[in-house]
């Protein structure tokens, strides 16, 4: 065996695309859970997927399940979406797997078991269930338990309701494992995982008067390790921290973080597209990623009045908002995502790119997850999208962008270099190619494009 | 047919057998609560070899089966054999201690405590203990939060090398990486330090507070707050300083309010846990703290506990502490910006009367009390008014009533018909409180207008109310003041009120006697069943059911008799249908 070319082999690795084009399947949510080991996702038709990872590295279809259903609210006559907002893993509490899902209203919470026996042996049937002959039963049988093929098996534990007057937009379990918020437009609640019939509102922006109304609750988050500290964004561009230990409700925040805009530089569009679509801590509890339309922010906890770091992610798109702003595009929701080591950054864009920034080199890179590059088998090549005329071949200019073709939801590994990209009702996964001994590479940009590489044939379900 | 009588009797056990498997949840937790008859049916042999296995690796089931299941094996003891072979039951109960469900590990927790004293010294050392050490060093921690409740069970009757080895396992889990296990661990320490030798209660015991006391997460440290409660009365009190109180302390001033809160809400028991001496130097001041606090839910816990606090200080410095150290913060608390302070107080303030004496509670307690008594939460008023008895007896309730009208008068009108409900129910209280011709005066037209009120709820309790003012001033003031006002209602346009007459009349018949029901109910009642609205027909079918065994026979025969029979052939099936009932229960046929 030619162990050598073996390890060379570039294309190693997997991607794979889920290509059903029901409009219904449009990915709204994509979350690995804590050891990397299952990815889920959720889409507009109210299913979650879950995929595990095969020892041979490859995600693969788990379980399928529908965890929301469209409804209707006859109270105040409005349908209620069955699109799955938001997907959080619940730590591991033993063999059977655990997620809160939510739609706009209810957040569910799902548990994904294992089941590899039977019982088998009736007194009064046969196994193919049909009586059997009274007078041949003059024993009594126990049933007993025989292996079978596995089954997987998912089950809705809770159903948390009632808790929400607009939109939840954001659910995030505390470390301490008892309890998750879930926030909608104005207001935060905190859960017990085990009680279904009550939350406290923690947070309430909800003025007297309606009309006074000045910001929404975009995102909230609690910190990885710190029970008590929250994190929520804003659509003024603000995030806020919130200590619990000082008060039970925590309107008022701790720290604010906002960075003061430029003067010269307002202009009609500058709220909206200052207004925060995703927050993020880091995996070490330090820094707050935040999302903007234009922009992703790395913030210090201890420093409230500037970002440490502020990436552009399409700069070239400051002199086009007039037409988003007509196509409504200019409220998509980017998300945002460190890696496992808070070096790398990444977050979407449009016309299926994808933007990653190493925050020690500062250097960056735009990929694309599309069909086309799956089938290619190769190593993804950086994109550029250019101004003015075309320098090369590849490049891609402002005017051809697709802006139909966005990324939104972006996820990245826990520990290792896979990043899973959902584009429509595509899911892409990328590995970072192994090194010879067969571990993976130390998340790093290069100047060289970095060699996410995709899996050569796609398989679909 | 040969052996087709031994099927019959087996016919049922089968059956449920076969259900235990059955598709339907509600079948199979049938069959797991007939678990018993099963057992017994197999005889304990095949219940030790069959039965207890295939429920062992039963655990993908339904909750509220497997906590019927859990359940069921606390008790199984005689059906496996008796104590000798209680040591089967330890593997089911093992996997459902292990199973994700808090109600159904905690079920199997209680059960394998059951148990556990059913296990001769040995057995214990040979099969429980080592199932505890399985499930404390479990993978998941599900197991290992089980194992805390099994600890302090097993303890008292083992060796002292497993002693130490339990108290080894102990220490582990109060660190486990887990704050779920680390909560189980605080929760189970007061329980585990009071079966530990003394001397282990200070040398390992006391670590492990401290530590659970200092955790990063606020959810462990405040039920460390309990377990603190719980060595301290096992401690002698020279040691309380300086091994309990400095964690105590410092729980009092958690960054946490939920720490706080926790401290005040066990005020009381930590009082009595530390005695008089630290109550007077370091509670003292730590609940005047409480009393300050930032956060509203600490105040309001601390605030409940002020009556209780009072009550058990040292008696020789009672009066001083309170007038000078608890009253100034219970004066601030009197118009505190939070609706549930000011009525956790309410709730308990006027307790503080009966401690403090006549001239202190006319001096100071009575402003607050009447300040309370205008507070814009009706809540507020309510608890004052609700206790009203505790002042009644120091200083008597006149003091009060200038300031008790009005705010009764308002929470009577209160827009909120939960309020007004409220209110009513402390009318019979109030009038005994007030006496009768303070009522008469002033609350009996309140009384009154509720029976007209445009909530049912109302209305209904409004009746209620009266029979209980009847039942305090008898059957004459009755007949005097209330009676012709409710009969007056019978002739009142809106139907809903002449059926509040009827209501009225069947509550209060039994208190008022027979001469006032025969005399001047009964002829109201029987007028009214020509009312044109079928609702008051029927309701007059009802009422005279009620009434017929307070009045004689004669008045039955003459006079309800006819009107039922009437009743009963009426157009409207409803009324019909009342009639032949009264007439069927009063034996009128």
């Amino acid at each position: 065996e030619n162990t050598d070319s073996r390890s060379l082999c570039r294309i190693h690795f997997h991607s794979f695309s889920i290509l059903v084009c029901d409009p219904a399947d449009v990915i709204s949510t994509v979350e690995f859970n804590q050891s990397g080991e299952f990815l889920a996702t959720g889409d507009r038709g109210g299913r979650v997927v879950i995929f595990q990872r095969e020892p041979q590295g490859e995600y693969n279809v788990y379980s399928t399940f529908q965890s929301h259903e469209p409804e209707f609210d006859y109270l105040k006559s409005l349908e209620i979406e069955e699109k799955i907002n938001k997907i959080r893993w619940l730590p591991l509490h033993n063999p059977a797997h655990f997620l809160l899902a939510t739609n706009d209203k209810t957040i569910k919470l799902w548990k994904v078991s294992e089941r590899d026996k039977r019982a088998e042996g009736y007194n009064l049937r046969d196994e193919e269930g049909r009586l059997k002959d009274l007078s041949t039963v003059t024993t009594l049988q126990v049933p007993v338990l025989r292996p079978m093929d596995l089954l997987v098996e998912a089950s809705p534990r809770r159903v948390f309701a009632n808790g929400h007057a607009y939109h939840i937009n954001s659910i995030s379990v505390n470390s301490d494992c008892e309890t998750y918020l879930s926030a909608d437009d104005l207001r935060i609640n905190l859960w017990h995982l085990n009680i279904t019939d009550r939350s406290f509102n923690i947070v309430d922006l909800k003025p007297e008067n309606m009309e006074d109304l000045s910001e929404v609750i975009t995102v909230a988050e609690f910190h990885p390790h710190h029970c008590h500290l929250l994190a929520f964004s804003s659509s003024t561009g603000t995030t806020r921290l919130c200590d619990m230990r000082a008060r039970a409700l925590c309107d008022q925040h701790a720290k604010l973080f906002e960075e003061a805009v430029d003067p010269s530089r307002r202009s009609f569009f500058s709220e909206i597209v200052s207004s925060v679509s995703d927050v993020k801590f880091s995996h070490s509890g330090r820094y707050l990623l935040t999302r903007d339309y234009l922009t992703v922010k790395v913030w210090d906890l201890n420093m409230e009045n500037k970002p440490v770091e502020t990436y552009q992610v399409h700069d070239y798109l400051r002199t086009k908002l007039c037409s988003l702003y007509e196509s409504d595009c200019i409220f998509d929701k980017f998300e945002c995502a460190w890696n496992g080591t808070d070096s790398v950054i990444m977050t979407g864009a449009y016309n299926n790119y994808f933007r990653m920034f190493d925050r020690a080199s500062l250097r960056d890179v735009t990929l694309e997850a599309s069909r086309e590059v799956c089938k290619r088998r190769a190593v993804l090549q950086p994109r550029r999208v250019c101004v003015g005329k075309k320098r090369k071949e590849t490049d891609v200019s402002v005017d051809s962008l697709d802006f139909r073709k966005k990324i939104l939801h972006t996820a990245w590994h826990p520990k290792e270099n896979i990043i899973a990209i959902a584009a429509s009702n595509n899911l892409y996964i990328f590995q970072d190619r192994l090194t010879p001994n067969g571990h993976h590479n130390t998340p790093e940009i290069q100047s060289a494009p970095p060699k996410w590489q995709t899996q050569p044939n796609p398989p679909t379900y | 047919m040969a052996g087709a009588e031994g099927d019959d009797s087996l016919y049922p056990i089968a059956v449920l057998i076969d259900e235990l498997r059955n598709e339907d949840v509600q079948l199979r937790l049938n069959s797991i609560k007939k678990l018993s008859t099963i057992a017994l049916a197999l005889g304990v042999e095949r219940t030790r070899t069959e039965l207890l296995p295939f429920l062992t690796d039963t655990i993908y089931d339904e909750d509220e089966v497997l906590l019927a299941l859990a359940e069921q094996l606390g008790s199984f003891t005689v059906l496996v054999g008796g104590p000798e072979f209680v040591h089967n039951l330890l593997p089911p109960l093992e996997s459902l201690a292990t199973v994700e469900e808090t109600v159904v590990r905690d079920k199997a927790v209680e059960s394998l405590r059951k148990i556990s004293q059913e296990h001769s010294p040995v057995d214990l050392e040979v099969h429980f203990v080592p199932l505890v050490k399985r499930l404390a060093s479990g993978d998941w921690f599900t197991s290992r939060t089980s194992a805390c409740g099994l600890f302090s069970v097993c303890y008292p009757r083992v060796s002292s090398t497993v002693k130490a080895e339990i108290r080894q396992h102990f220490r582990t889990l109060c660190s486990d990486d887990t704050p779920m296990v680390r909560r189980a661990a605080a929760s189970k320490l007061g329980e585990f330090a009071k079966v530990l030798e003394l001397d282990y209660v200070k040398s390992d015991i006391i670590p492990l507070f401290t530590a659970l006391a200092s955790d990063e997460q606020d959810s462990v440290r405040l039920l460390a707050v309990e377990a603190g409660v719980s060595i301290a009365t096992l401690l002698p009190q020279e040691d309380l300083e300086a091994l309990v109180m400095p964690t105590l302390r410092q729980a009092a001033e958690d960054k946490s309010w939920r720490v706080r809160y926790m401290v005040a809400d066990k005020f009381s028991e930590l009082q009595k846990a530390v005695g008089p001496e630290i109550t007077k130097t370091d509670l003292v001041p730590a609940f005047q703290n409480l009393l300050k606090d930032c956060e509203a839910e600490v105040r309001a816990a601390a605030a409940n506990k002020v009556k209780v606090f009072c009550e058990n200080l040292p008696e020789d410095s009672r009066e001083t502490i309170i007038m000078t150290h608890i009253l100034p913060c219970v004066k601030e608390l009197v118009s505190d910006t939070n609706q549930h302070v000011k009525s956790a107080l309410a709730s308990v303030i006027m307790g503080l009367s009966t401690i403090l004496g006549k001239d202190n509670t006319v001096e100071h307690l009575l402003p607050l009390f009447l300040v309370q008594l205008k507070d814009e939460c009706p809540e507020v008023r309510l608890n004052i008014i609700s206790n009203l008895d505790c002042v009644n007896e120091v200083i008597g309730i006149r003091q009060l009533s200038q300031s008790l009208l009005p705010a009764i008068v308002e929470l009577a009108e209160d827009a909120k018909w939960r309020v007004r409900l409220a209110i009513i129910e402390y009318m019979p209280l109030l009038a005994g409180q007030l006496g009768v011709e303070f009522f008469d005066e002033k609350l009996n037209s309140l009384c009154m207008a509720w029976l007209i009120d445009h909530v049912f709820a109302i209305r209904e309790a409004a009746t209620c109310n009266l029979m209980k003012l009847v039942e305090k001033f008898g059957a004459e003031w009755a007949q005097n003041t209330i009676v012709p006002k409710v009969l007056g209602m019978a002739n009142d346009s809106n139907y809903l009120h002449r059926m509040t007459t009827l209501f009225c009349i069947n509550a209060l018949s039994g208190v008022c006697g027979q001469e006032i029901t025969t005399k001047h109910m009964l002829p109201v009642v029987l007028k009214m069943s020509t009312d044109q609205v079928a609702n008051v027909r029927f309701n007059v079918a009802r009422c005279l059911q009620k009434i017929g065994p307070v009045l004689d026979s004669s008045a039955l025969q003459a006079e309800v008799k006819p009107v039922l029979e009437k009743l009963a052939t009426d157009q409207d099936m409803d009324v019909k249908y009342f009639a032949l009932e009264a007439i069927s229960v009063l034996a009128l046929a």
